[in-house]
């Protein structure tokens, strides 16, 4: 381990899961912890349960803000493991002289994405620290649901059809655009609640293994995870992965990867072969157009991998993304 | 973005990839002897290695990976002298992306010294400089310029704003090096490369004649080349092309933004800020004469290097022990020739900078082609 923490132990990739492996999941290891999902379950297997906290630079971006993502992000990650997102609470640390009306457009925002789930706040707290000790707000929040279905990486098996629900990178790409001063025109954070497009697959019984929001580290880091954790190898076909003509652009001018930059109402999800077509047929229903089937899982002789492939017959490996997301010099 | 997006479908289109390899197939079969191709720029590299281009090649024709990733070639003083002019009283230090992450001769990056500290920022655009300055009045900004000779014009262009408004606070510290003094090394030493992809970027600026001597005097064909798989195999086709009928010239296969004769707006801003600097140590190359720049005696007022001598350690070469990337820049080894690729040396634990910086050879087999 490095002496210091520096910003990539937080950004979603290899030094992020190392540190959760080699200090958090050694010093607090239990059961229901180390199965290592994204939301965990207690009460004998009913109640689904994830946290997260939330800093974003600009709070508020096209598509989005601070609100919004707290409220979406936490609920995604209970929803993920196939449970009906009903309670959350909310911690606020608010940097001193952060301006009344921000927070109540913040608040408000809240509301309204709240609103599409149907899950209520139940608990809350709120700290103001001296000016200059963070920067204007951070959200903690944390997501309770009640399992409709155990959707978990341990059911991933060969043969798996693997899908994306839609257009990938918009809300890292946005960031990063916001951040640097990059307009591009039609760029905004694809930040969703997910659960109304979960449920009808649920409902319908259809045989959905595992899901994961491709949040930091992007679907890159999705797929590298789910190698590491079966063991099997995921085939991708590159040409069948959904990326917007705004996002090609971004990546193209700042020389950065698609496949690791955030999304933030986009998943991945593995099914079994005999009802990918009929998940994909239900997400196009249900408010994302552009699901597609982008790949498939398979058994391996060697190291597990996630390889690309593309339409004129090479392929390369999706690296598991490690450092900080840095744009090219040349 | 609809006319970009149509040229983006058309230089990535899965037909026009198979077409350019069938007829590199076909063209290469005429070929007396195998051909070693350098792609000069460390972009190159990566699009090579991410669209798997080299696996479309046929055996007879090699893809050789040169010098062109600006912080590979830094050495460790340089790196050195950002770390501690990072560290002066009241100080910013701006640089571009990758810079942050090589560590310099105490196994520190500026990252790390981020972390431990110090003010370190990375822009995308060095004239974000001109606000941090603004904004700071009571620091010193130091911006370490680094990049060829892609970047060279927007530091000239960020040092001419800098002396229009006056801002007495903003510093420079010049780490710019040039690709045809780096490719002519290479011929010089002979023996590694018998035809150059030279980089699209930088060509932009400096143009396509500065390759013309080089392509004359060592025969050997240059071809500059865009950054999608459409315009690397065009390039390599069109070399072939040129061994194959015995001729050696420098060609524009990316026409649609080179000009022969560059950015003259961009090549007279950079004449007047800079200087050729003849004492530039490259990263396991050595002294190359002329290859680097640096600010003009005029503007000493301005140059990091002239007001804290004392921050900027002398020039030393390195022992490079057993990393290999001195090689691998000269086009004399390949990444899986190292015994420490993705063993000892991995980019989270890099051994040489090849390996740190993204643009690096190292860096780019390992992303891609690591056990596969
Ligand atoms: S793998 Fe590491 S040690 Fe070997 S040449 Fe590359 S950077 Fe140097």
């Amino acid at each position: 381990m490095t002496d210091t923490i520096q910003l990539a132990h937080g950004s979603g990739g290899l030094e992020n899961q190392q540190l959760i492996h080699d200090l958090f999941f050694t010093a607090f290891d239990n059961p229901v912890l180390a199965a290592g999902e994204d939301a965990a379950l207690i009460e004998g297997g009913r109640l689904a349960v994830s946290t997260d906290s939330f800093t974003v630079s600009p709070l508020f971006f096209p598509g989005g803000d601070i609100g919004t993502l707290a409220v979406a992000g936490t609920l995604n990650d209970v929803a993920m493991r196939g449970a009906r997102p009903q309670h959350i609470t909310v911690a606020f640390i608010i940097e001193e002289g952060v301006k009344m009306n921000m927070l109540i457009r913040i608040i408000n925002s809240m509301r309204e994405e709240l609103a599409v789930s149907g899950a209520q706040v139940i608990a809350g707290d709120t700290k103001v620290v001296p000016r200059g000790v963070i920067d204007q707000l951070m959200i903690n929040t944390t997501g309770f649901g009640t399992i409709v279905s155990d959707c978990n990486t341990r059911r991933i098996a060969a043969g798996d059809h693997l899908i994306i629900s839609g257009d990938i990178a918009r809300h890292g790409a946005c960031i990063f655009a916001a951040r640097e001063e990059i307009a591009i025109k039609g760029l905004t954070s694809d930040c969703c609640t997910l659960w109304p497009a979960i449920a009808p697959l649920l409902e319908a019984g259809l045989d959905v293994h595992a899901m994961r929001d491709a949040t930091r580290g992007g679907i890159s880091a999705v797929f590298n995870e789910w190698a590491q954790q079966t063991g099997l190898n995921f085939n991708l076909h590159e040409d069948n992965i959904p990326v917007s003509s705004e996002v090609r652009g971004f990546a193209e001018i700042l020389g950065i990867d698609p496949y690791i930059l955030a999304c933030e109402g986009v998943f991945v999800m593995a099914v079994a072969a005999q009802d990918s077509a009929a998940v994909i047929n239900l997400l196009h229903r249900h408010g994302h157009p552009r699901a597609a089937l982008v790949g498939a899982v398979e058994t391996t002789q060697g190291t597990a991998t996630v390889l690309l492939h593309s339409a004129y017959g090479t392929k390369r490996r999706l690296e598991y993304p490690s450092g900080e997301i840095l744009p090219r010099i040349c | 973005m609809k006319a970009a997006d149509t040229l983006l479908q058309m230089v990535r289109s899965t037909d026009a990839i198979r077409a350019f390899a069938k007829r590199i197939e076909i063209d290469a079969a005429q070929l007396k002897k195998p051909l070693r191709v350098m792609e000069v720029c460390g972009g190159h590299t990566h699009a090579i290695l991410q669209y798997g281009l080299d696996q479309l090649l046929p055996q007879s024709v090699k893809l050789i990976h040169g010098p062109g990733c600006p912080v590979c070639v830094l050495p460790q003083h340089r790196i050195d002298a950002a770390i501690n002019l990072a560290w002066r009283p009241n100080t910013i230090l701006v640089t571009l992306g990758d810079m942050i992450r090589v560590p310099g001769s105490q196994g520190i990056s500026l990252q790390q010294t981020r972390a431990a500290g110090a003010d370190v920022r990375y822009v995308y655009s060095p004239l974000d400089c001109l606000a941090i300055a603004a904004d700071n009045p009571d620091k010193n900004i130091i911006y370490v310029a680094i990049g060829f000779e892609t970047t060279t014009p927007m530091t000239a262009l960020l040092l001419e704003q800098t002396q229009s408004k006056q801002l007495n606070n903003l510093f420079f510290h010049c780490n710019h090096v040039l690709v045809p003094q780096a490719m002519e090394r290479i011929l010089a030493a002979g023996g590694a490369v018998d035809a150059f992809i030279a980089p699209g970027h930088v060509s932009v600026m400096a143009g396509a004649k500065q390759y013309q001597h080089l392509a004359e005097k060592y025969r050997t064909p240059v071809v500059i080349s865009g950054f999608e798989p459409v315009d690397l195999l065009d390039a390599v086709l069109r070399i072939i092309n040129q061994v194959n009928s015995g001729v050696a010239e420098v060609d524009n296969a990316y026409s649609r933004f080179v000009k022969t004769a560059g950015n003259h707006k961009a090549q007279q801003l950079v004449a007047t800020y800079f200087e050729p600097h003849d004492d530039f140590l490259w990263r396991g190359i050595g002294r190359i004469p002329g290859s680097a720049l640096k600010l003009r005696s005029t503007f000493g007022d301005r140059d990091a290097e002239v007001q804290f001598p004392e921050s900027c350690p002398a020039p030393t070469e390195e022992k490079p022990g057993n990393c290999l990337c001195g090689l691998i820049l000269m086009g004399l080894a390949q990444p899986t020739d190292c015994p420490l690729f993705a063993d000892g040396c991995t980019p989270q634990n890099p051994q040489g900078s090849c390996m740190v910086s993204n643009e690096g050879a190292c860096a780019a087999y390992y992303k891609y082609r690591r056990e596969s």
